[in-house]
């Protein structure tokens, strides 16, 4: 096998806050003018004694080299997009441009309360990612306030409110649809929006079952909550049915675009007939993730919702020729959060879409596909790996296999196939989701790999099948070339042992092994 | 006709690599892949947007759009009310910058994640430490949306019908409470202020605060900026009727005030921003989470929380996600709340400026921004018809300067200042509290220099001096 050796650093770092040594220091402020010490003594005698904090905050005390080799040792134990492979279902882990960050650095220091005149370059920049989002997702309006793409899952759910309220029958519109394959924001959004969820099963093909969704839409129906492409990569074709059966009972029709890279510049979800729509920035606009966030997730809704948007949004004055915030909208649901979006965010999907352009929005589309279909192509060989569902249909930017076989045959579970996959210097696919499907490996590449790599993650998966067969403890004891063993997730939230702080471990004391 | 555009972010996108992979899947051209969607759905036309532009010419672009904003690095600014100017040490963006970090998912695989998740972790710890709190989660979107998140949790404790909140609030963070209750039919009452000094009415909070109240929510420094000195008394009224007690914080001020774990909150919200993060036009924030440790309030809890364990051998230690079966991925519609991808790497940051800092660079920061407000405010309250503060009250960063006596508008004021000299101004309030008449909110941190105060005075003596024209 052209396999790499892999071996992740382990440096057994100790927690931060037993670290370090009385009177060190990492950061000096500015001293203070001498004929500035009376307010200071003034300012603290100002206050009174019982508000003053007696007891100073247990920080650990540490020199800047310390915080350094701290928290660069820590970053070797965590494995990015930069080191390799990265095939996580549904999350769209692409490449993460350079320039973008460069450029978005700029941003650093403008504070949001500035006068408008001072602020022209970034609301031009927010104002045209606008229209360009709109363009994308064939849509009428977006607005980019929501802070990930669940806020704006949760905006979305409360524009159907706002909608139906203003048609004067929110009381009636109780029922939030979901399909059984969505993902499990979809439902959570609907809920915190006050929705009650019916959940409608796929169909043989993975699809949604239309007989069903005819059988669980009413005059309660609020809306329907899809994504298309949906979780195992599948075209839901019947969507213009699906889009009349929620139209025809005034329902609302609601874009999940967790998967809207494989259809980037081929299909929009407006022309779908999709009325509100949500975009992960940080998947399909190849924003850095952070290990976990920031993200953006800009709404995008049809002509009829725009009035309901959150304030403010990004105007155009033609008279004066400047771009303004648009607190002008009286039956805006009103705020969602503070300020206007993750803007450090957006200007990295900006540079984004200004570097691949029509041309190459459409050309990752397609590779990511391309690339999908690859895998899934030559990874049905494999042993003890199934594809279910509709097996001769292209998927779109994912594939979902089910190692059921390999679990009955050889013991070896899904997890295991993923733990195992790490030891090879790859990230594990998703695992155990859409939950429609047993022991579900979900494996989206995007276009951000070479072919080369490909066929190495094909050769993996058929070394650890392998494995499965011959030696299934190799896998089960799996992973052993990262920084832990496989950890013991039980331990971590048992009532009786869970340690959520430093403070609770010292409480507690209830983690006993070697605690560094 | 297979075509090819060769872009350096999309290795397959030359022609022969894509001939040997159709060759393998079977299929002629890309678009049979598509086969399947209607052909009254598939897009007939190219995108209007730009074309591809290499990076030279995209850094050009972005930069010559960006370099039309002025920023607190061009001239001072004194705005705050929710987002801070802070200095950010070089060792933080650094770090962050690190690709491991920034281009890393949501830890799933905590094996092959133990940096990320042991950093939030310590992350959790050092907010559990200056908050006095005993849990803390790795990050909310930011203070107003956890403010929202945390009566959430509030009602699923106690089932009530009313939160109290101060007439004093940012009217953001108000109208995003409104929004995230909205759909549970809870009723927001905003309980009056002290004309003199600001702090909460305690009388009327005593009239109000009943045994369907859910939660009473409290801000310290307060939006305008002087320090709620009765939070003491006002735990105690809420905790009589067995509601619960939010606090919300500037955790810039908790090495100098003392922390609402010490003066009974139950949960604590606030902005993070100020440790360790830039403005960027007000976005990505960071909300604080923190709660008491009884089990039920954890279980409660919304958002990711790391946790510390061990190998299954329980020969060393790890750190992996925690409680999950509180989360959406898990729990679907019975979720705590629908978050999933949060503010991890802001969080990051923070726990680098947190371990920087220090306890004694916390209180010296602390103490270095109430003296410079200080003299802020005394240099300003010299200027003849200039008041400042408003309020006969303790303050920390921030502080009111009302000009009813100047004759001009705010608006007038800061055009001037802002066309003439060279300064921004605070934050215009004259229309959100319109009882405190032609008023704006200052901020003055670390990163105002001497200098800089000294140029804002004897700017505005000379605005102020021009009377009403």
């Amino acid at each position: 096998m052209k396999g790499r050796v892999f071996k992740q650093a382990c440096w057994d770092e100790p927690v931060i806050l037993n670290m370090g040594g009385k009177g060190r220091r990492g950061y000096t402020l500015p001293a203070l003018k001498k004929d500035t010490r009376k307010p200071v003594r003034d300012a603290l005698t100002s206050l009174p004694q019982k508000l003053l904090r007696k007891t100073p905050p247990r920080l650990p005390e540490l020199s800047e080299v310390e915080v350094v080799r701290h928290f660069i040792r820590l970053s070797q134990m965590n494995y990015g997009v930069d080191l390799g492979f990265y095939p996580l279902g549904s999350c769209t882990m692409k490449y993460n441009p350079k320039i973008n960050d460069l450029v978005a650095s700029s941003l650093a220091e403008i504070h949001p309360y500035q006068d408008e005149s001072t602020v022209q370059g970034v609301l031009e920049i927010l104002f045209t990612l606008s229209r360009w989002l709109a363009e994308i997702t064939g849509t009428h309006e977006v607005s980019l306030q929501p802070a990930a793409g669940a806020q704006g899952e949760f905006l979305g759910a409360l524009l159907m409110r706002a909608c139906h309220k203003f048609n004067g029958n929110l009381e009636k519109r109780t029922e939030l649809i979901v399909p059984d394959s969505a993902h499990g924001t979809n439902p959570a959004s609907g809920t915190m929006a006050g929705f009650k969820i019916v959940v409608v099963p796929s169909d043989e093909n993975g699809c949604v079952n239309l007989k069903a969704l005819k059988a669980a839409v009413s005059e309660r129906t609020a809306g329907l909550m899809l994504t298309n492409p949906n979780t195992l990569g599948i075209f839901e074709t019947d969507i213009a049915q699906i889009a009349e059966t929620i139209h025809d009972v005034e329902g609302l029709l609601y874009y999940d675009g967790a998967n809207l890279n494989p259809i980037l510049g081929k299909i929009r979800p407006g022309d779908m007939g999709f009325d509100i729509v949500h975009i992960n920035i940080h998947k399909t606009f190849g924003t850095p993730h952070g290990g976990g966030g920031p993200g953006s997730g800009p709404i995008g809704v049809c002509e009829e919702l725009t009035k309901f948007l959150p304030v403010p949004c990004i105007g155009y004055d033609e008279k004066h020729k400047c771009y303004f915030l648009d607190y002008d909208r009286p039956e805006s649901i009103g705020k969602i959060r503070g300020f206007y979006g993750n803007v450090a965010v957006l200007v990295r999907a900006y540079a984004y879409i200004l570097s691949l352009g029509a041309e190459g929005l459409e050309e990752a589309a397609e590779t990511s596909v391309l690339n999908a279909n690859y895998l899934m192509k030559k990874l049905s060989q494999t042993r003890g790996f199934e594809l279910p569902y509709a097996k001769e249909r292209p998927r779109k930017h994912e594939c979902v296999f089910s190692a059921r076989t390999l679990y009955k045959e050889t013991g070896v579970r899904a997890l295991d196939v993923a733990k195992r996959i790490l030891d090879y210097g790859m990230h594990s696919p998703t695992t155990y989701f859409p939950l429609i499907v047993d022991e579900a490996l979900m494996i989206e590449p995007t276009e951000s790999v070479e072919k080369e790599e490909l066929d190495r993650f094909v050769e993996v998966m058929k070394k650890i099948s392998q494995e499965a067969y011959s030696n299934p403890d190799l896998v089960k004891k799996a992973p052993q070339n990262v920084a832990v063993t496989r950890l013991d997730e039980v331990k971590a939230s048992h009532p009786k042992t869970m340690t959520l702080s430093w403070r609770m471990h010292q409480k507690r004391n209830v983690i006993k092994g070697a605690v560094p | 006709m297979v075509k090819s555009l060769s872009h350096p972010y999309i290795p397959n996108s030359i022609l022969e690599t894509k001939v040997q992979m159709m060759q393998e899947i079977g299929i002629k051209d890309v678009q049979e892949l598509y086969a399947d969607v209607p052909q009254k759905f598939r897009l007939k036309r190219r995108l209007n947007l730009p074309k591809p532009k290499p990076e030279h010419e995209v850094k050009r672009h972005v930069e010559a759009l960006l370099s039309k904003n002025k920023s607190c690095g061009n001239m001072p600014v004194f705005l705050g009310a929710g987002c801070w100017p802070h200095y950010v040490p070089a060792v933080v963006d650094s770090i962050v910058e690190r690709t491991e970090f920034l281009t890393s998912y949501t830890p799933y695989q905590p094996e092959v994640s133990q940096g990320m998740l042991q950093a939030m972790f310590e992350y959790q710890s050092l907010i559990c430490e200056i908050t006095a709190m005993d849990v803390a989660n790795s990050s909310m979107y930011d203070w107003a949306s956890g403010l929202g998140e945390a009566v959430r949790m509030a009602v699923r404790l106690n089932n009530r019908a009313d939160v109290l909140v101060p007439e004093i609030i940012h009217p953001e963070r108000l109208a995003t409470l409104q929004t995230y209750v909205e759909p549970l039919g809870l009723h927001i009452k905003s309980i009056g202020y002290d004309p003199k000094t600001g702090l909460l009415n305690l009388d009327e909070l005593k009239r109000q605060c009943s045994d369907k109240t859910i939660a009473v929510y409290v801000e310290n420094p307060s939006y305008l900026g002087f320090i709620e000195t009765q939070v003491e008394e006002i735990a105690e009224i809420t905790h009589h009727r067995n509601a619960l007690f939010i606090v919300g914080v500037d955790p810039t001020s908790l090495g100098v005030l003392k922390p609402p774990g010490e003066y009974g909150a139950d949960v604590v919200v606030g902005e993070g921003q100020p440790l360790g993060n830039h403005i960027n036009y007000g976005g990505p924030l960071l909300g604080l989470f923190a709660s008491r440790g009884d089990t039920e309030l954890i279980r409660q809890m919304p958002g990711r929380i790391i946790g510390m364990t061990t190998t299954l051998d329980g020969t060393k230690t790890g750190f992996c996600m925690a409680l999950q079966t509180r989360e959406q991925h898990i729990r679907r519609e019975r979720a705590t709340s629908n978050i999933c991808t949060n503010e991890a790497l802001c969080s990051l940051a923070s726990a680098l400026y947190l371990a920087l800092l220090g306890p004694q660079g916390l209180k010296e920061l602390g103490e270095t921004i109430m003296t410079k407000s200080r003299s802020a405010m005394q240099l300003l309250s010299e200027i003849r018809g200039v008041k400042a503060p408003v309020f006969d009250s303790p303050h920390f960063q921030e502080f009111t300067v009302n000009f009813d006596k100047v004759g001009k508008t705010v608006k007038k004021v800061h055009q001037a200042l802002l066309k003439h000299h060279g300064i921004h101004g605070g934050k215009d309030i004259s229309r959100e509290f319109p009882e405190l008449g032609k008023t704006a909110l200052y901020c003055v941190t670390e990163v105002h220099s001497d200098e800089e105060i000294e140029r804002l005075a004897q700017a505005l003596k000379s605005v102020v001096r021009r009377g009403n024209r």
